[in-house]
């Protein structure tokens, strides 16, 4: 009974606890709450996966009403696949959460904060798992609306200003959005995209597709934060709170990143979008400018975590030129990104957060010789960066690996070389931070830098070193993250997934 | 115990001794008796596959796929039979040896140095060991991180700017060059397993595989190629034995190694010939060779000196695999051997010296063979065996390397094996002669002069090693028959 709710309960249970969080008021039950959310979350998407392995795509009728009629929840394997990183993540942050939260957000906006952060898990999570388009900016903007608020309790002042500025680009991307499903819709009839992508070949000669088609990909590369539409997401990222920075970075913009894959391959289809506007040669400079640029300026940040959000648009560039290239390879290392760089980017970000905590700073300077300090975080900080740097045996190799084989098999021996070279950036960047947390005298002043500190509590260790490892064994055994992503690649593709042959 | 289990072992013994060496970080006596027994058991262990593999065993094991078709594998054939054994023999020695050196020179942080240390071992016999490019990809990048705590050891402004250089160029290449030639070897024949006779003919051109050629050795940074070679003299802020076991032994030989393993297996030394893909390879190696020995003429820093006498004596191997012909390959697989030996000796005195003399340059050197005539003795075997006269070990890999020069025809890498061994008399012969000939120079003796203690010999864990290398140098003269018998099955038996 419960199994045949699942796809309904994934949504539903964040979006009603979130008003309880509210209810609850006190921060420690709060975040109990919050924390069984996203662990039954986690759980429900592993049941998703497991579900669509085994019997193919779950097509849950909301309410009862027929699609194209009624909303359909329509899960196949890449949604299950970002449900499950979407789910992972939130469930690894909260534990965290705790001891973060209460260092950085005042104790009586507390229960706000888990309210918000529920809501936003409802929101990603809504937006994946949704076969309708409409439905997909209703949730985005649940999601949306929630992280400027999230965004918003920085502490550090210009955490307002961030969020404003991300409000005003984060709502022009919906309201994009918005027209072209508005176009799509006026067009075709319907929103549900199952029907939507069997009725725009018929319409998809005219303007007002095209238009459509162009409203949607800014929209969501805006919320993508595909270069150059990233302008808000460094300031976003670095005033944000600790928690709110690392599950944000894992999960938002894989989530739209989610997206523009479905727009690109389900909704108007890789014939319309690749053969007849050939989108390769729009998209892949941009991710190929993205990669490089980003990186670039990563290298000369002070602050590491704006740094590191700087690298996140640079890796978005990585998924953007995998999927750009339109072949299964391709698409299969864009897919398997979206989950490595949601274990990577997680760990470094939960790794600042212990340092935040005890610092009051991520500020370079203010972490010289931290590593005498904080040697464990420390260490989580480098093991995570070899996987971001994209060394053997971790989850960054992995995603480097496939996506340089997609472009040789393309025929595109410049590009493999470009990326390989755009991964050394990630070396000098988190090597910056290496040479000063482990060579660099703190700074003399007492009572401030990395002088007086210790370890971050084992609360918020355990978390960060499970997704550091993470990193690892997924570098090691890729035949769960590969293996989906090259078999969603594929039905993304109707092709042979990757491995079938050499 | 069976062949594979040996394997498994040999991986396993460094990765379990790492943490026990911490756990008695606080006690520095058991600390380097859990280093010296697991450079034991390693060595045990790697001796039991000898015979093994003489006999023309290829034992594997295979554990798991990372990539669909990809594994990491292990395979012991004669070449990785060859670095396992010395790199996993030295070990034990240059354990002896740091247990002096550290303690002689007060050093700090000793525990994480040999934790360090037994990691870099454990890679330098999973690259030795590696059944496919990508399981020596994994191990040769673990060397590199693995050694960079060793290189910045001293944690001095100077040390870090060398860990920069070294990290910087040896990841560079390896993610830049390397990686991208391995991928496209993938992407080409769809395996990376290292299958005598070569994966590639028949699958590239003579244009693309020069060029892959060409980014392999120049991603293998490790080789030292010119213009890539300045993380070697960088890496000589190291501590002695580091300089020694790892940038005289198990790092760089992991490099040319390497570049051994690409021309023999994944190229294939007769594809090679016949597409002349390494051709402009061996103009780089030869001129790698000259051109670092005339620099080494002119470092008066001992351990810079020996440094760039090793980008030097690398190329050499080098050349023998871009020779492209059955005696080149057997020269440059026996010089990974034969170079060890003699290297690590003048690395082990350098340190020696500067342990027992506080001396680090050439130009003080004078009359010191007087007070230090076991290790300046040592000196002087390692200085032929890298001139390459006999009775010494560095002989015979030339040979072969001058045989293979011959036979392939090329005059250019005669001229150049003939010419460096004038240069390599020529930087290394003064160093002896000032040793023992010249009177010490009263000037360079501050302690002397102010009545205070003169010093003998190192100490005792020192001279010890420093002899047993040198004997080791001298007695590979007499008996080649291992490395000469191993780099013969190499290339499938003949010449």
């Amino acid at each position: 009974m419960i199994a045949a709710h699942l796809p309904a309960l994934q949504v539903v249970l964040p979006l009603l606890a979130a008003p309880l969080c509210v209810l609850l008021r006190r921060p420690v039950a709060a975040w109990a709450l919050a924390l069984a959310v996203s662990w039954a979350a986690l759980a429900i998407a592993v049941a998703l996966l497991v579900q669509v392995l085994d019997s193919g795509v779950v097509s849950y009728h909301l309410g009862g009403w027929p699609p194209p009629w009624g909303i359909e929840y329509r899960i196949d394997l890449v949604n299950a696949f970002v449900l499950l990183i979407v789910a992972a993540i939130g469930a690894v942050v909260l534990p965290f959460a705790r001891a973060s939260v209460a260092a950085e957000i005042p104790a009586e906006r507390a229960y706000l904060f888990y309210a918000l952060y529920l809501l936003c898990l409802c929101g990603l999570l809504g937006i994946t798992i949704t076969g309708d388009a409409f439905n997909v900016f209703v949730f985005l903007e649940i999601s949306s609306l929630s992280s400027y608020v999230l965004i918003s309790l920085g502490r550090d002042r210009r955490a307002l200003t961030a969020a404003f500025q991300y409000l005003i680009m984060g709502t022009i991307g919906a309201t994009f959005y918005l027209i072209g499903i508005g176009l799509l819709y006026a067009m075709t009839g319907t929103l549900n995209m199952a029907d939507l992508a069997e009725r725009i070949p018929a319409v998809s000669d005219t303007r007002t597709v095209h238009a459509a088609f162009a409203f949607i990909l800014v929209g969501i590369g805006l919320k993508a934060a595909v270069f150059p539409l990233h302008l808000w997401l460094p300031n976003a990222y670095c005033y944000a709170p600790s928690v709110v920075t690392a599950f944000l970075a894992a999960t938002a913009t894989k989530v739209s990143v989610y997206v523009l894959l479905r727009i690109l391959f389900t909704l108007f289809g890789a014939d319309f979008a690749f053969a007849d506007l050939e989108i390769v040669t729009l998209l892949l400079p941009l991710a190929v400018f993205g990669m490089l640029m980003a990186s670039t300026v990563a290298i000369f940040q002070t602050n590491v975590k704006r740094l590191l959000a700087y690298s996140s648009v640079a890796q978005i560039g990585y998924m953007v030129l995998g999927i750009s290239l339109a072949t299964t390879t391709g698409t299969t290392a864009g897919i398997v990104h979206l989950f490595n760089h949601a274990m990577i980017k997680g760990a470094l970000f939960l790794a600042l957060g212990c340092v935040f905590l005890r610092l009051d700073s991520v500020e370079l300077d203010d972490m010289a010789g931290l590593a005498k300090r904080m040697p464990w975080t420390m260490a989580a900080f480098v093991a995570a960066g070899f996987s971001l740097i994209g060394l053997p045996s971790t989850t960054g190799f992995i995603s480097k690996f496939v996506l340089v084989q997609a472009v040789i098999e393309d025929g595109r021996w410049y590009l493999a070389l470009i990326i390989l070279l755009s991964s050394l950036l990630a070396l000098i960047y988190v090597w910056r931070v290496v040479e000063v947390a482990y060579f660099r005298e703190p700074a003399a002043k007492a009572g401030t830098g990395a002088t007086e500190v210790s370890e971050a509590p084992l609360a918020m260790l355990l978390p960060t070193w499970l997704l550091v490892l993470a990193n690892y064994y997924f570098g090691l055994d890729t035949s769960v993250t590969l293996g989906v992503a090259g078999r969603a690649a594929a039905s993304l593709l109707g092709a042979a997934p990757l491995g079938a042959a050499p | 115990m069976s062949p594979e289990t040996a394997i498994l072992l040999a991986l396993a013994i460094p990765l379990v001794g790492a943490p026990f060496i911490v756990v008695f970080g606080r006690v520095p006596n058991r600390r380097e008796a859990v280093t010296l027994v697991t450079a034991a058991l390693l060595f045990l262990a790697v001796a039991r596959l000898i015979p093994v593999v003489m006999a023309g065993g290829r034992p594997t094991v295979t554990l798991f796929e990372i990539l669909p078709g990809l594994p990491i594998a292990f395979e012991v054939e004669p070449l990785g039979m060859v670095f396992a054994a010395v790199a996993s023999f030295l070990w034990i020695v240059t354990s002896v040896y740091s247990i002096g050196y550290m303690r002689g020179h007060h050093e700090k942080n000793q525990t994480r140095f040999y934790v360090c240390f037994a990691i870099a071992l454990w890679a330098a016999i999973g690259a030795a060991f590696a059944g496919n490019m990508l399981t020596l990809f994994l191990f040769y990048e673990v060397l590199t991180i693995c050694t960079y705590p060793l290189v910045t050891h001293s944690g001095t402004r100077e040390a870090v700017a060398a860990g920069r250089t070294y990290l910087g160029i040896l990841l560079s290449t390896s993610i830049g060059l390397q990686l991208l030639a391995l991928i496209g070897t993938w992407t080409l024949t769809g395996t990376l397993d290292f299958a005598p006779g070569g994966i590639l003919e028949g699958k590239v051109g003579p244009g693309l595989a020069a060029l892959l050629y060409a980014l392999y050795l120049f991603g293998i940074g490790k080789a030292a190629l010119m213009p890539l070679h300045r993380w070697l003299p960088a890496a000589m802020v190291a501590p002695a034995p580091v300089s020694a076991l790892l940038h005289a032994v198990a790092v760089v030989k992991a490099g040319v190694f390497t570049v051994m393993k690409v021309t023999v297996y994944i190229f294939g030394i007769d594809f090679l010939a016949e597409a002349g893909a390494s051709q402009i390879m061996m103009y780089v190696a030869g001129a790698t060779i000259l051109i670092a020995s005339l620099v080494a003429l002119r470092q008066d820093n001992l351990k810079r000196r020996l440094a760039y006498s090793t980008v030097s004596q690398l190329s050499y191997i080098v050349l023998g695999a871009t020779l492209a012909n059955g005696l080149g390959a057997i020269g440059g697989a026996m010089h990974i051997a034969m170079h060890a030996f003699g290297k690590i000796t003048l690395f082990f005195c350098a340190g020696a010296i500067d342990v027992a003399a506080h001396k680090t340059q050439v130009s003080q050197l004078n009359g010191i063979g007087r007070r230090m005539p076991i290790t300046m003795c040592a000196f002087a075997i390692g200085s032929l065996s890298m001139i390459g006269v006999p009775p010494t070990a560095g002989f015979l890999s030339k040979w072969y390397m001058l045989l293979g020069s011959f036979e392939a025809e090329q005059m250019f890498a005669v001229v150049v094996i003939v010419a460096s061994t004038l240069l390599n008399a020529a930087y290394f012969l003064p160093i002896v002669y000032a040793a023992f000939c010249r009177p010490p120079d009263p000037a360079a003796e501050p302690a002397a002069a102010e009545g205070g203690e003169k010093h003998g010999e190192a100490p005792l864990p020192i001279v010890l090693a420093v002899s047993v290398t040198a004997l080791g140098t001298v007695l590979l003269f007499f008996l080649p028959q291992l490395p000469l018998e191993l780099a013969r099955d190499m290339i499938g038996g003949a010449p």
